[in-house]
């Protein structure tokens, strides 16, 4: 097996291996969020049902964050196991967010035992919500963190090179790079929405279903709220993540948008296919891609061909990008219409057409979160520390990583069933009618199971 | 003391605490499973659960810390360690995917008791030390062989040394004598006579092949690496003080008496041990490539990760002992006389 190969197989299997890592990532972080939201409003309406909620979601987040620690240790490993030249170089330099996110990481996972075990400990609700603050700060910190070293390779500073060797070492300016706020903001606002529409699907799945339970609604029309919060911080992020990549990572954005030529008044293109240099099929909105540039129509924007072919970034992230935005926007809009609907009491949201367009925003969430994150980081390519080492310098020597692909390609399989059976019949079981009533119960004497 | 020494300190506590707490995890899922298989398993399984439930995931931690820290501290690790480690490291991985995630589905989502799953999850805690303990050996030196300038692990020279396979049965034994101990006190204080028995029983059966393997692996030493073996024989007094100590603990389970004190006697004794295998390891992290000098990161980003390191365990120190006074020195919750899990 050649070198080539290697390269192409290590990036196939960190591929494989976040890409499954992040739809457990995201949900660990956004849900953590949405217990501690349902739990205050629990508290503050003397609502049961919220409470239940909270109890409830974070019943099945355990199973997730399961899976989310054990692929997350997976991929922490494997960064030096694929990449080690990349991890010895940059090791230098990015160490200290790792090191952080680690620490982050510990704190989450001791508070979450601690809730997890403690309900109904305390007399008061109030005790057990403190609870929840260091576990969702946990979580958030670590994806900062986590965020922050990739915002490096992105945008790498705070070092010299000498010899090959990094000098004069900063490493809070390197914690600090440029692309560390639209990154961060970006990752927290479209964790918190994609667990908002993730949670709202289940509820409509329910309604579908037949339930009609006050608690399913409650439930709905909560987390359409919080969906339609964070999406809208969303856009309103992706709008300057934009900006910082005109700025930082011209090649990216022309890439993403099949923008050829320098020159103003640059359209921003929407779907199409790619004939040569010419985009087919292609929705083309005058203006907008200066706009999303720099905020000025007519300003100037960098093309591809102001770069070396070598350098350039392969051009179908452009579809990945039209995936995102389209369903970012559509989630936005959706979440929109619902609250407007219900706020009016318009009727058609009760239809089972429109549940089922609710029931199907937590997977476009989820799919919108692969997409971004393929954009972003086959956007980078050929780099993997952008302008200092390439991805072929990177890979490990070891010649076994086919096998490896098919080992872990196994284990992601089985997780990714035992997820789902396991919250299916742990939700099968036991539906909120049957709790609510095995609670009733229970206060009227008798112990609760 | 140098920046180099304290980074190295650091990290060979961490591990040590990650040898402590997944030996009772490791150890612990083999007896449920060995339990199990000769149907003794209602006497365990409700005190294993009651232990594990909150903290599995902390483990889980220690292990990350300890393998992000090395990277940090000593970047060059990564180039020789993950070059080479590619197979037994991703082995591990699995193992302890599927550990980790079991924990979550079968005792705490779906209530699943198929024998099948008890089994595996037994027999995963024996196989991840086998899988992670020939680090130790690997880090001796003559089994990673330089081809140019790349690193490969040679898996024949591996396979057919003694001084891993020796490395391998201590780690074994390690994992069921440590776990025996401590769940002995466990049950003994949650005041189940039965589980009591049963624990006590094990520690005591464990305790002599833990003593014999680890005495093994000084004299393999002598032949594969002479110059730590020497440095060992330097240490005697060390040695001598574990060997003290885990007299003291045998004494104490077997006269039935005070299982507290023989539980920190035990990690007295595989703290002095395992410092003193450090100490005499100095320098090399891998022999004879790798020392803590010449792989040991820039001043600027020891000292920011120092910094890190106080400040985080100033935060951690206080959650950990709210964690253990709530499950582990909470007389009701151990006696399992409630059950709060969400």
């Amino acid at each position: 097996m050649g070198f080539e190969d290697t390269v192409l197989l290590s990036r196939i299997l960190t591929l494989l291996t976040l890409s499954f890592h992040i739809l457990y990532a995201t949900i660990g972080v956004g849900v953590p969020l949405m217990i501690m939201i349902a739990q205050w409003v629990g508290i503050k309406k003397n609502d049961d049902h919220y409470i239940l909620l909270a109890r409830r979601w974070a019943r099945g987040f355990v199973i997730t964050v399961a899976v989310g620690v054990v692929t997350g240790t997976a991929i922490g490993l494997q960064l030096s196991l694929l990449w080690p030249n990349f991890m010895q170089l940059a090791g230098n330099v990015i160490a200290l967010p790792l090191f952080m996110e680690v620490f982050a990481f510990f704190f989450e996972a001791i508070f979450l035992g601690i809730y997890l075990y403690t309900w109904d400990r305390f007399e008061d609700q109030r005790k057990h919500f403190l609870l929840l603050i260091p576990v969702a700060l946990g979580a958030a910190a670590s994806s900062v963190f986590i965020t922050i070293v990739n915002a490096f390779m992105n945008a790498p500073q705070g070092f010299d090179i000498l010899n090959g060797e990094f000098v004069n070492v900063s490493p809070l300016l390197a914690m600090f790079s440029p692309a560390v706020p639209t990154k961060v903001a970006h990752v927290m606002a479209t964790a918190f929405m994609t667990s908002a529409f993730v949670l709202a699907s289940i509820a409509a799945l329910r309604l579908v279903q037949g339930s009609n339970h006050i608690y399913h609604k409650k439930a709905l029309l909560l987390t359409m709220k919080l969906g339609f919060v964070f999406a809208v911080a969303t856009a309103l992020i992706g709008d300057l993540s934009g900006k910082y990549l005109a700025e930082y990572q011209p090649e990216k954005l022309a890439a993403a948008e099949w923008h050829f030529e320098t020159e103003g008044d640059a359209e921003l293109i929407l779907f199409g296919v790619l004939d040569g240099e010419e985009p087919k099929y292609a929705i083309k909105i005058p203006y907008a891609l200066s706009i999303l540039a720099h905020g000025d129509p007519t300003a100037e924007v960098i093309g591809l061909n102001e770069f070396p072919e070598d350098e350039r970034p392969p051009l179908w992230i452009h579809y990945l990008f039209d995936t995102m935005v389209t369903i970012g926007m559509w989630l936005a809009f959706f979440s929109f219409v619902y609250l407007v609907a219900e706020w009016r009491r318009w009727q058609f949201i009760t239809k089972k057409w429109f549940r089922w367009l609710t029931v199907a925003g937590g997977p476009l969430a989820l799919i919108a979160i692969e997409a971004g994150w393929w954009f972003t980081e086959v956007g980078r390519q050929p780099w993997i520390l952008r302008g200092y080492m390439r991805t072929s310098e990177a890979a490990t020597t070891s010649d076994q990583v086919d096998l490896m692909i098919i080992l872990f390609a196994g284990l992601y399989f089985i997780l990714g069933v035992g997820t789902i059976v396991v919250l299916w019949r742990m939700y099968k079981r036991n539906p909120v009618e049957k709790e609510l009533a095995d609670r009733q119960k229970a206060e009227k004497g008798g112990d609760l199971e | 003391m140098t920046l180099e020494i304290i980074g190295v300190s650091v990290l060979w506590l961490f591990l040590f605490l990650y040898v402590i707490v997944a030996s009772i995890d490791f150890g612990a899922g083999f007896f449920n499973a060995y339990s199990a298989f000769t149907n003794k398993q209602h006497i365990l399984t409700g005190i294993i659960q009651r232990y594990l439930s909150p903290v599995w995931e902390v483990t889980n931690v220690f292990f990350v810390f300890f393998f992000v820290g090395i990277i940090g501290f000593f970047p060059k690790t990564a180039f020789y360690y993950g070059t080479t480690l590619l197979i037994p490291a991703s082995i591990a991985l699995v193992l302890l995917a599927i550990r980790g995630s079991y924990y979550a589905f079968a005792t705490y989502g779906a209530k699943i008791n198929h024998r099948g799953y008890i089994y595996m999850y037994g027999l995963s805690g024996l196989l991840l030390p086998a899988s992670l303990s020939p680090v130790l050996a690997i880090s001796e030196g003559g089994f990673i062989q330089m081809n140019g300038s790349q690193p490969y692990l040679d898996y024949w020279a591996l396979f057919t040394s003694p001084l891993m396979w020796s490395i391998v049965v201590l780690s074994l034994t390690a994992v069921l004598y440590i776990s025996a101990v401590f769940l002995t006190w466990y049950a003994n204080k949650a005041g189940d006579v039965k589980a009591t028995d049963l624990m006590r029983k094990y520690a005591l059966v464990w305790a002599g092949p833990a003593i014999v393997t680890a005495t093994g692996i000084i004299y393999e030493l002598r032949a594969h690496n002479p110059e730590h073996f020497s440095r060992i024989l330097d240490l005697w007094w060390a040695f001598g003080i574990s060997f003290l100590l885990f007299a003291g603990t045998v004494y104490l389970i077997w006269k039935r008496k005070n299982y507290g004190l023989a539980f920190i006697l035990l990690v007295g004794q595989f703290f002095s041990a395992f410092f003193a295998y450090g100490v005499s390891h100095y320098p090399y992290l891998l022999y004879p490539y790798l020392t803590i000098y010449d792989s040991f990161t820039n001043e600027a980003m020891a000292i920011a990760l120092i910094i890190a390191f106080i400040a985080g365990l100033g935060l951690l120190l206080p959650s950990l002992y709210l964690l253990f006074r709530l499950f582990l020195f909470d007389k009701d919750y151990v006696k399992g006389k409630s059950d709060h899990h969400a």
